[in-house]
């Protein structure tokens, strides 16, 4: 058994899974429920002003038979009396002294309206605060959440100021509605943030009802555009995570967010620099349960790889990510069908031939006609491999001979 | 058999019974079937397709929500696919041929989804096709089965004058009469015609050709096929196959021993105490009809009901996934059994058979029902129509279906031998060709009409 306990940013939690603020922590009550079914912390919905909900407020995208790869959502904040979440809170990390309970945290941009709701905050005795820099409907039209996080000098002076009266680490949630999230990351960290946590949901529209004509979701015949989060976010997230974790000048913990369902999503993240994960869709759509696979399924892959502890695995494969210009233009790989495991469904025929480069051909063997690829034409993109429905029915192997390796910028030095 | 014997089973037990095999999808149960589906590439479920429908095509076309659409590639490739959707043998065609199977065992479900298509269709009474602009020309076609009503769909689509003459009271041959209840009832045949004949194509039922230029009018008309000549530019002749087979043995005409065809036509009415059953049922024969027989004979309420066959299991000329179900439906097997007489001293009925080792035994039972084949038409060709037939008695076509008589064309069973109804609808399809090519000199190719080659496209990189 590794050890799964993490330290971030000195925020002690058996695990790291933590449930992000979002309706899955709306109060005590739930978080409790969560604790118990294995989850190592939660970030609590988030406290700020009293505001009102409109209702519908989510809608999904679908995949063919598969619900939900994405999730789009117009909810606000806590809807809840401020005092009522603060009494809640001092009631749930007092029954679990050794889970993370931390307080996400969104006011207007004022400093004593900042200080005043960190003070009053702490008093509950959580562990942490989470800024909700990042949240980018309904709020940021009124100046909070990712309209603070969009603007970097916002970011640090916010930061600075519950800082200021923060006796606890403070992580700051960045927005992914940037065209870099280098600079929003580093201005979290100049303003004396212990941590970040990322993504965010992303500006949004889910779609349009054909049939009446109105996108959703429906609020009485409109719909305004959402944050969107879940499984279809997952690859947007790991490339901001890295970027992060790549950047020289960022040396701050980062916590993972954005489309993780599994175990094998979170140890992605981690790879890529996270040193733990926050999970909301997946719950919002199975419940808190999936949190024992996710510990389960860590802990084997753990034992498998020979890892003692879940902290040895943050960053593994950072320095695997560069530019593009530094990969090898000498590596190069090409497909081969292998025949026993080809079902025929020719696929990768067609995705080559309209949607790559017209590398397949047909050859008859015993009766059967079989997608070969013209190794000639075949630039090694991994397309068929992709769209091949058959387990190791395209392999994509190496022929290049492992000689020197050359990058774009290398050839290009001298120029 | 005891003449007074019927079913035993109450009306509700027998509709359990003859519940569809196969039954119709929900919405969800097709979207989530329809997602399944690979949308392979130049598919093996539409090579194996005897029309070729375009499968993956129309199974995408449920999934995004476009089942009119799909309905119209189903039927643009197959006009009678609301039939086939239910009695094709699709194990050993499409599903059988299916990538699914290959890989995970499980075929997509392609019969139920065409049915799920062609359904829709149906119910929301959505005129698919419509008649092409008048050409002018005319084309009787002989026989409304599956190849004569194929036929007629397209050539009604090119702007011919399309004339059926059916010599039954109701259109559209085996497919009204002569399918498995539990896998089709008559409705959906009929509906199917009903949109066909919506085309504009004009059926004359309870219409008989024979020979000479007389019109005879009666119970049953009687034209003469010189009549159809004048009438008509070309004729399609599409009659499928004729008599059971005799089984040239002692016994053959007694009372109580009928044929296969007439016992599955008899329960087609759903009138089910009138279906005359004996207590113990012996079908001769080891075919899908046989099976058909056998089947129904035991949903119907009969004690027990034996299928008797003179060659091996292994033999049998039903389909594998057939005699499995009459096994599952507890049919009794007597294979390697010749039968050498009907008639007995006990029952009036009783076989004697002979095991290929000579010892002679008898099969007690109180009725025979024959399923070994129908007699091909041969006389109906060389004594009416005059157009040469094989040695076998089919009738000689060219790959347009065109007979020995250029104005006269044939396809479906009377064809070739005897086949699937998804056989004779492609065959109807490429006499329509034939036709038209004949009368106008213009080639036309349907949908599924052949499966081309894909073609590669050349590669221009370098």
């Amino acid at each position: 058994m590794a050890d799964l306990t993490t330290n971030f940013a000195g925020l002690k939690s058996p695990n790291p899974f933590w449930l992000a603020s979002a309706p899955p922590t709306n109060m005590g009550p739930m978080i409790e429920r969560a604790f118990d079914a294995g989850w190592g912390g939660a970030v609590w919905k988030t406290l700020g002003e009293r505001i009102t909900n409109v209702s519908s407020r989510l809608a999904a995208l679908d995949q063919g038979q598969v619900r939900m790869i994405g999730l789009n959502n117009i909810e606000l904040i806590t809807d809840r009396p401020l005092e009522v979440n603060l009494k809640e809170m001092a009631e749930c990390k007092k029954k679990y002294p050794n889970h993370t309970v931390i307080a996400s945290l969104m006011v207007e941009s004022k400093k004593e309206a900042w200080q005043e709701i960190t003070k009053r905050t702490q008093d509950t005795g959580c562990d942490g605060f989470e800024l909700n820099f990042g949240c980018p409907h309904g709020m940021s039209e009124r100046g909070m959440g990712a309209a603070m996080g969009q603007v970097p000098e916002y970011t640090c002076m916010v930061t600075e100021w519950v800082k200021e009266v923060s006796d606890i680490p403070v992580i700051v949630k960045l927005t992914p509605n940037v065209t870099h999230i280098v600079p929003p990351g580093r201005a979290a960290q100049k303003g004396g943030a212990d941590a970040v946590s990322l993504i965010n949901t992303i500006n949004s529209v889910i779609g349009v009802d054909v049939d009446t004509m109105i996108p959703y979701p429906n609020v009485n015949g409109m719909a305004a555009h959402g944050g969107y989060c879940g499984t279809a976010v997952k690859p947007i997230a790991l490339n901001m995570v890295s970027e992060l974790a790549r950047d020289a000048e960022f040396n701050i913990p980062i916590s993972g967010i954005g489309g993780i369902n599994t175990w094998r999503d979170a140890v992605e993240f981690m790879l890529l620099g996270a040193a733990n994960v926050q999970v909301c869709t997946a719950v919002m759509h199975y419940g808190y349960r999936i949190v024992e696979d996710m510990i389960d399924g860590l802990n084997n892959y753990l034992d498998e790889k020979g890892f003692a502890s879940v902290g040895d695995i943050v960053g593994k494969s950072v320095h695997r990510m560069t530019d593009w210009g530094d990969l090898d233009l000498n590596y190069d790989v090409k497909a081969l069908v292998h025949k026993d495991k080809c079902i025929q469904c020719n696929l990768c025929y067609v995705a080559c031939e309209d949607g790559a480069h017209q590398s397949f051909e047909f050859e008859e063997v015993d009766g059967k006609r079989y997608p070969r690829v013209i190794e000639a034409e075949c630039v090694g993109c991994n397309l068929c491999a992709l769209v091949c429905p058959s387990p190791g029915a395209i392999e994509m192997i190496r022929v290049d001979a492992g000689g020197p390796t050359e990058s774009w910028r290398q050839r290009t030095a001298g120029n | 058999m005891d003449k007074a014997f019927c079913t035993p089973l109450d009306i509700t037990q027998i509709e359990h019974n003859f519940a569809e095999i196969n039954p119709a999808m929900s919405a969800a149960e097709a979207m989530q079937e329809a997602n399944r589906c690979l949308y392979c590439y130049d598919a093996p479920c539409m090579h194996a397709c005897p029309t070729h429908i375009d499968v993956p095509g129309f199974i995408k076309k449920i999934a995004s929500g476009n089942v009119i659409g799909s309905a119209r590639v189903i039927f643009d490739a197959n006009p009678i696919g609301a039939s086939c959707a239910r009695v094709c043998p699709v194990e050993v065609l499409c599903e059988g041929a299916c990538v699914e199977k290959t890989l995970i065992k499980k075929p997509i479900e392609i019969g139920r989804l065409q049915r799920y298509a062609t359904d829709h269709a149906m119910a929301v009474d959505k005129q698919i096709f419509e008649k092409g602009e008048a050409n002018g020309k005319s084309v009787g076609i002989v026989g409304s089965g599956p190849a004569g009503l194929s036929c007629a769909a397209y050539l009604a689509r090119l702007g011919y004058d399309v004339t059926v003459y059916e010599r039954r009271e109701q259109p559209g041959g085996l497919d009204t009469y002569g399918m498995a209840e539990y896998k089709m009832p008559q409705s959906v045949s009929l509906s199917e015609v009903d949109h066909i004949a919506r085309l504009g194509v004009e059926f004359r039922l309870n219409t008989e050709i024979v020979a000479g230029s007389a019109e005879t009018l009666g119970p049953v008309n009687h034209v003469g096929v010189e009549l159809l000549r004048e009438w008509h530019d070309a004729i399609f002749l599409a009659v499928g196959l004729g008599e059971t087979n005799r089984l040239n043995i002692p016994g053959e005409d007694l009372e109580g021993v009928i044929d296969a065809l007439a016992f599955i036509e008899q329960i087609k009415t759903r009138d089910w105490k009138s279906v005359p059953l004996g207590r113990n049922v012996a079908v001769i024969g080891a075919g899908n009809t046989a099976v058909d027989a056998v089947t129904q004979a035991k949903r119907l309420g009969a004690e027990n009901v034996m299928m008797i066959y003179r060659r091996t299991e292994a033999d049998a000329p039903a389909y594998e996934y057939e005699i499995e179900l009459a096994k599952k439906d507890g049919v009794e097997f007597h294979w390697q059994t010749k039968l050498i007489k009907i008639g007995g001293e006990i029952s009036v009925l009783a076989l004697l058979c002979s095991k290929p080792d000579g010892t002679e035994f008898a099969i007690e039972c109180d009725m025979v029902i024959k399923a070994i084949g129908q007699q091909k038409m041969a006389s109906f060709f060389t004594d009416i129509t005059g157009v040469d037939v094989d040695e076998k008695g089919r009738v000689v076509v060219n790959g347009q279906m065109q007979t020995s008589d250029p104005a006269i064309f044939a396809g479906g069973d009377c064809a070739n031998g005897g086949a699937e109804a998804v056989d004779a609808s492609q065959m109807g399809k490429h006499a329509a060709e034939g036709i038209h090519h004949a009368l106008t000199g213009e080639s036309v190719q349907f949908a599924g009409s052949s499966v081309k080659p894909v073609e590669k496209t050349a590669v221009h990189h370098h």
